[in-house]
Formats: C-alpha cells, sequence, structure tokens
C-alpha cells in the first residue's frame, strides 16, 4: 500500500459519501482558496480535464502507434501540477522527471506543440528532438522534463541558487516521484538546498510504486521526513484533493519567496495506469486497489463534487468543459498527424549554440564529426 | 612578458572575468577558504567575497548539478573539479543535462557552464584518481573539450570558455601548475578549436596535448640533436572543437605521424585522429599513423613505474623512431 493516507481506502465510500466529504475539504478555507473566484476555480478544474483528456488521447495515439518510445501518463495525479502550478509568480519556475505532460499543461503550454512532440514531428515543443518525458518551455518557466530518475533535482536547486544570486523574491519547485527520493543525487540537493538555504520545495509526487516496486519495498521510513535530517521544513498532503495541494504548496512557497528557505512536501497521489503504457500493470498491484481509487479519490471527481456542492459548476457547465477538453486534445492530434517530421538535415541542430549561431560563433575547427 | 605559473594563469583567467561579468560565479571543493587543493583560486575569495566563490560541500552530483540548473537561468558557474577523475560521481549531471539539455529542449535552453579542474596520472595517487577522461567527454556531442599544456594557453581559453555559450569542460593538469611561461600583462583571448604548432619540422609530426607537449618537445629536441630528426609538434590546445586543418596540413609536410596522448589506447583522442588523418589524408601519409598512449591498464602506484607507464620523452623517441622507419 502506498502510504498512510491512501493506506486503507474506505470499502463504503460512494459517490455520495465522497461528495459530502469534499465540500467540507478543510482546505478550501485557507486564505489561497478562499480568494479563488467562480472563474478560477472553473479555471483549476478545466486544466484538470485538459490533462486527463490529453493523456487519454495520446495513449490511443499511443496505441495506434503514432508515438514511439515510452509514454508515462499522468492520469489520476491532475490535482498535483494544477494545484502546484496554479500558485506560480512571475518568478517561480518547475522542474520535473518524465512523467511531464500534466505540468506542462498547468503551465499553460499548448496541447498542440505537446501533442506534436509525442508524434515526433517539427512543431513539438522540443521540435521532436525530446519526445514524451523531454518537454520545455522556459518562456513559462518550465525547464523540463527529465529521463533520469532524481537527477533533476540538483537542476531544480540550480534554479534556486540562480534566483537567490539574482536577487530575485521566486521559488523553485523540482518535483519527483517517490521512486527518486532514493537517489544520491536528490540526497546531495537537499543537503545543498538547506545549507545555503535556497527557493527550491522539492515536491514527492508519491503515487505509492516506482514503477513496479511499492513504496513500502523500496523506502525506509516517511519520505517526507527524510527533510528533518537535512533541517528543512516538510509536510505531506492530499494530492486527491487540488484544495489541500494549493493550500500546503502555498505556504511553503511563502516561506521560498519572502525568506529564501527550502523545503520538501510529499503529497500523495495515485496513477491507474501502468508506470508507462508499455507496463502491463498485472503484477504489483491489484486491480481492485485501482477501482477503489477511481471510484473514491479520483482528482477530477472530487474536486467536481465539491464544485457542484459549492455551486461552481453545473452539470452542463462540466457537459461543456469536458466536450471542449475532448475536442482540444482531438485537436491537438490532428496538428500532430498534419504536421511535418524533422528532416535529417535537422538531426545537427540544436546540438551547439554556436553551430547555430554561425555569425556569432568565436571558436574554430570542427564541431561534429563523421 | 611577465613570467608566470600555469596556476597562476588560470587565477588570472578566472579573475578577469570574474571582474568583467557578475553572473560569473566559482565554485567548487576547497576554492575559497581553503585558497583552492591546487592553490589555483588563492586569493580569490579575498578579492570576490563569498557570493562569488563558493565552497561546496563534497557532492559533486550535487553541486555540478545544481550549477547546470543554475546555468539554465543566465548564471556562469565556473566548477572546479578536485580532480577530473570525480566526474565518475556527477556523470548524470554533466554527460546527461548539461550535454543534452539545449538538444532535448530544441535549442530553447543554453548552459553556459565551465567545469575545470585537473585530469592526469604521474603524480602516484593510483588508479581512482588519474583519469583522462577526454575521450569519454568528447564524445558527447554538445559539449567542448579544451587541453591546454602552456600557462598562456592555459589563460586564453579559460577566458574564451568562460565567455562561450555551450558547455565547456576544461582539463588541467597537477603536474603543470607550477610550470612557468610567458604571458602579456594585456588581456588576450585562444579561440576553442584551433591548434597550435609549438614546433615546427619537416621529418615527423607528433599530434598531442596537455602534458604530453612538453614531453615531445622535449623527445623532438633530443631527435634533433642525436638522431637529426627534425620533429613538428601540432598542440591540439582543443578536442571539441578539434583544428584537424592544421594536423593535416603538417601531415602535409612531413608524411609521417606519431600521435601522443596520456589516454589509453581504446577508443582514445588518438584513435579519433588517426581516423581522421587517414580518411582525409591518405595520400599524403608514407607509412602507417603511430600513436604512444598510456600503458594499457589502470594507473599504477608504484612512483617509477608509473613513469614507464605513461607517455615520456624516451618512450616517445622511441615510437618516433619506430614510425620513421
Amino acid at each position: 500500500m502506498p502510504s498512510p493516507v491512501n493506506k486503507k481506502p474506505s470499502a463504503t465510500a460512494d459517490a455520495k459519501a465522497a461528495d459530502s466529504a469534499q465540500s467540507a475539504s478543510p482546505a478550501l478555507s485557507a486564505p489561497i482558496n478562499q480568494q479563488l473566484t467562480k472563474a478560477d476555480k472553473i479555471a483549476l478544474f478545466t486544466t484538470m480535464m485538459r490533462i486527463r483528456r490529453f493523456e487519454e488521447r495520446s495513449l490511443r495515439a499511443y496505441q495506434a502507434k503514432k508515438i514511439g518510445g515510452f509514454l508515462h501518463l499522468y492520469i489520476g495525479q491532475e490535482a498535483v501540477a494544477v494545484g502546484c502550478c496554479s500558485l506560480m509568480g512571475k518568478n517561480d519556475h518547475v522542474i520535473t522527471a518524465y512523467r511531464d505532460h500534466g505540468h506542462a499543461i498547468a503551465v499553460g503550454m499548448g496541447l498542440n506543440e505537446q501533442m506534436a512532440e509525442l508524434y515526433g514531428k517539427a512543431t513539438g515543443c522540443s521540435k521532436g528532438k525530446g519526445g514524451s518525458m523531454h518537454f520545455f518551455a522556459p518562456d513559462r518557466n518550465y525547464w523540463g522534463g527529465h529521463g533520469i530518475v532524481g537527477g533533476q533535482i540538483p537542476l531544480g536547486t540550480g534554479l534556486a541558487y540562480a534566483l537567490k544570486y539574482k536577487g530575485l523574491k521566486g521559488a523553485a519547485m523540482a518535483f519527483m516521484g517517490d521512486g527518486a527520493v532514493n537517489q544520491g543525487a536528490v540526497h546531495e540537493a537537499y543537503n545543498l538546498a538547506s545549507l545555503w538555504q535556497l527557493p527550491v520545495i522539492f515536491v514527492i509526487e508519491n503515487n505509492g510504486y516506482s514503477m513496479g516496486t511499492s513504496q513500502e519495498r523500496s523506502s525506509a521510513g516517511d519520505l517526507g521526513k527524510r527533510a528533518a535530517g537535512y533541517d528543512m521544513a516538510w509536510a505531506s498532503c492530499d494530492g486527491h484533493d487540488v484544495y489541500d495541494v494549493r493550500a500546503t504548496m502555498d505556504k511553503f512557497l511563502q516561506l521560498a519567496r519572502e525568506e529564501s528557505k527550502p523545503a520538501v512536501v510529499e503529497i500523495r497521489t495515485y496513477r491507474y495506469r501502468g508506470h508507462s503504457v508499455a507496463d502491463p500493470d498485472n503484477t504489483y498491484r491489484p486491480k481492485a486497489e485501482i477501482e477503489e481509487y477511481r471510484k473514491t479519490k479520483d482528482p477530477i471527481q472530487v474536486f467536481q463534487q465539491a464544485l457542484v456542492a459549492e455551486g461552481v459548476l453545473t452539470d452542463a457547465l462540466i457537459e461543456s468543459i469536458d466536450q471542449a477538453a475532448r475536442a482540444e486534445a482531438e485537436a491537438a492530434a490532428e496538428f500532430a498527424e498534419a504536421s511535418p517530421f524533422p528532416t535529417p538535415d535537422d538531426i545537427q541542430k540544436d546540438v551547439y549554440w554556436e553551430a547555430d549561431n554561425p555569425a556569432e560563433r568565436k571558436s574554430q575547427g570542427r564541431l561534429f564529426f563523421d | 612578458m611577465p613570467l608566470i605559473t600555469y596556476r597562476e594563469a588560470i587565477r588570472h583567467a578566472l579573475a578577469e572575468e570574474l571582474e568583467r561579468d557578475k553572473n560569473v560565479v566559482v565554485l567548487g571543493e576547497e576554492v575559497a577558504q581553503f585558497h583552492g587543493a591546487y592553490k589555483v583560486t588563492e586569493g580569490l575569495l579575498e578579492k570576490f567575497g563569498p557570493k562569488r566563490i563558493v565552497d561546496t560541500p563534497i557532492s559533486e552530483a550535487g553541486f555540478i548539478g545544481m550549477g547546470v540548473g543554475a546555468s539554465m537561468l543566465g548564471i556562469r558557474p565556473v566548477m572546479e573539479l578536485m580532480f577530473w577523475s570525480f566526474y565518475s560521481v556527477a556523470f548524470d549531471q554533466i554527460l546527461n543535462n548539461a550535454a543534452n539539455v539545449r538538444y532535448m529542449s530544441g535549442g530553447l535552453i543554453n548552459c553556459p557552464i565551465v567545469i575545470r579542474g585537473p585530469a592526469n596520472g604521474g603524480t602516484n595517487v593510483g588508479a581512482t584518481h588519474s583519469h583522462t577522461p577526454e575521450n569519454v567527454l568528447a564524445n558527447h556531442p554538445g559539449v567542448k573539450v579544451v587541453v591546454p599544456s602552456t600557462p598562456y594557453d592555459a589563460k586564453g581559453l579559460l577566458k574564451s570558455a568562460i565567455r562561450d555559450n555551450d558547455p565547456v569542460f576544461f582539463l588541467e593538469n597537477t603536474i603543470l601548475y607550477g610550470d612557468k611561461g610567458e604571458v602579456p600583462a594585456d588581456e588576450y583571448l585562444i579561440p576553442l578549436g584551433l591548434a597550435d604548432v609549438k614546433r615546427e619540422g619537416s621529418d615527423l609530426t607528433i599530434v598531442t596535448y596537455g602534458r604530453c607537449v612538453l614531453h615531445s618537445l622535449a623527445a623532438a629536441e633530443l631527435l634533433q640533436k642525436e638522431h637529426d630528426i627534425s620533429v613538428e609538434v601540432v598542440d591540439l590546445r582543443s578536442i571539441r572543437p578539434l583544428d584537424i586543418d592544421t594536423v593535416l596540413a603538417s601531415v602535409a609536410k612531413t608524411h609521417r605521424v606519431l600521435i601522443v596522448e596520456e589516454q589509453k589506447p581504446f577508443s582514445s583522442v588518438g584513435s579519433q585522429l588517426a581516423f581522421m588523418i587517414q580518411k582525409e589524408a591518405f595520400d599524403e601519409l608514407d607509412g602507417p599513423i603511430h600513436r604512444l598512449t598510456t600503458v594499457d591498464a589502470p594507473a599504477i602506484y608504484s612512483p617509477p613505474v608509473e613513469i614507464e607507464q605513461l607517455p615520456n620523452p624516451q618512450r616517445i623517441i622511441k615510437a618516433a623512431l619506430e614510425a620513421l622507419q
């Protein structure tokens, strides 16, 4: 079982129970959630829905062999990226691992450039050079999209270092999965962040499984609590509840921006799909567990029910948001399909800044070899 | 012209670039209060303060990765590896992140970092501290690799490296730190990717770089005196980008080639050079390309034997005579 909160999903929970529990989310009273307008809430819900529909559409494209390599879907974890990224100010930055589509949508990247990247097209966000695991949008303070477990965490610490060096009031959110917490690079980054009081929040998206190995089979102790060993603040929160994600993250973002304090936040979440779509997902967790989460904890359902209870959403509005998200994902697939592939001539572009800017090149000699 | 050490030349380059660009920051183990494990950074903390000259914990993956991340936001970190041998514990940060981030982002992100430190054998520190990873580094498109042999080159190349918008890996040599050479007082830059003919000759071209340049020059002197052989010594200075044109021009002049390097032989920098020379100057060659490397084993500790494991003037003379047969 993934984590204490997720350990015993109530066997009797039904939609109604979830509804009444959710409408009373204690996190709703947090100031950061109290200031949300109706339109803000609809926007959060819409972004979550757009992630869900994008991921479902990309899965179909993968099954139709339109997408190569790996595809790690964010389905089930939408409230995490949306909750965190909804708090971003102009000097706040994001970096994550390979399950990176949700964050990309949450920071505002268009679906077209993302789907085109999955299709390996020249119109993709990385011109077809990065693929699913390597989405980037530095113009939206989104620094990827990184393939090696935990390898992005020192980079995120470096974003925070740069903010502090330049005297900017901002924070870096460095996302990782629960599998990353045992990587040495993560611990080295924790130490540096605390030692130098860098404005970085290490966000552990704990979906319970590092690939096919459950938390209890891979990690000793509480994941967030490891922060205490580095004299950093930490907390856990419920990643199925976008209000709770926002309320928890807001506190630490304020501390990072205003006092340059690092923190670790463990956000408990769950993925419905396999580690990647190549994972048949039939060896390491019971199907009933997945169903239980879908029924009782689905972040979109939970938020939808809360917003209905709050009088923000109506059935008609939900339907129109859903239809628009499906249509947008479909249009993205059409855009990707219609886009050209990069050409073999593009292979050696974007390797060196100097090679791409020959007029400003200062070095001499050969940069490429055959 | 002032005579300064290789160590001072690097220090002067750092100081000038720190002065010139406020985004340049020097980070590494013992670079500040300790004044550098090899005293390269001595006095910089006092001059530039703790914000610009930063002691890191022994945590290469952490601080190099941090530097890569900071460089994406426009900082220009110059990070010292106490030994380049320690690159192995930061391999993912150096060769997955720094080398690939521009490419994987479709050219949206730059990584203007410099990683510098010594990469050499010959100091009896055994196999773990004697790696020469220039071939491994240069195998990764996206990075630049520089190996200076003299104080003059070290200063001019490091200044260019710090201003470069691509990641530059700068490989120094602990044995050269105390060597003196003429270095102009006025500012100058040496472009990366420009080889330097350190000695002109007509019978044999020795292509080399780093400390092997000095060994090759000593050997060339003896070959001239004792064997009446005129050797041209081409110092690559930069491995990637590579100035193959200067090498080929020398081959066209001498028609005989010996590559000398402190690499292990398998897939070394010399392997790549030999391939390029035979491919592009086949008709100029009067004999097979020869190569002298470190003897193919982990670095031996035993001090007198390590001298024989590495290229040295006597081994070079022997190899040169073979190449001329």
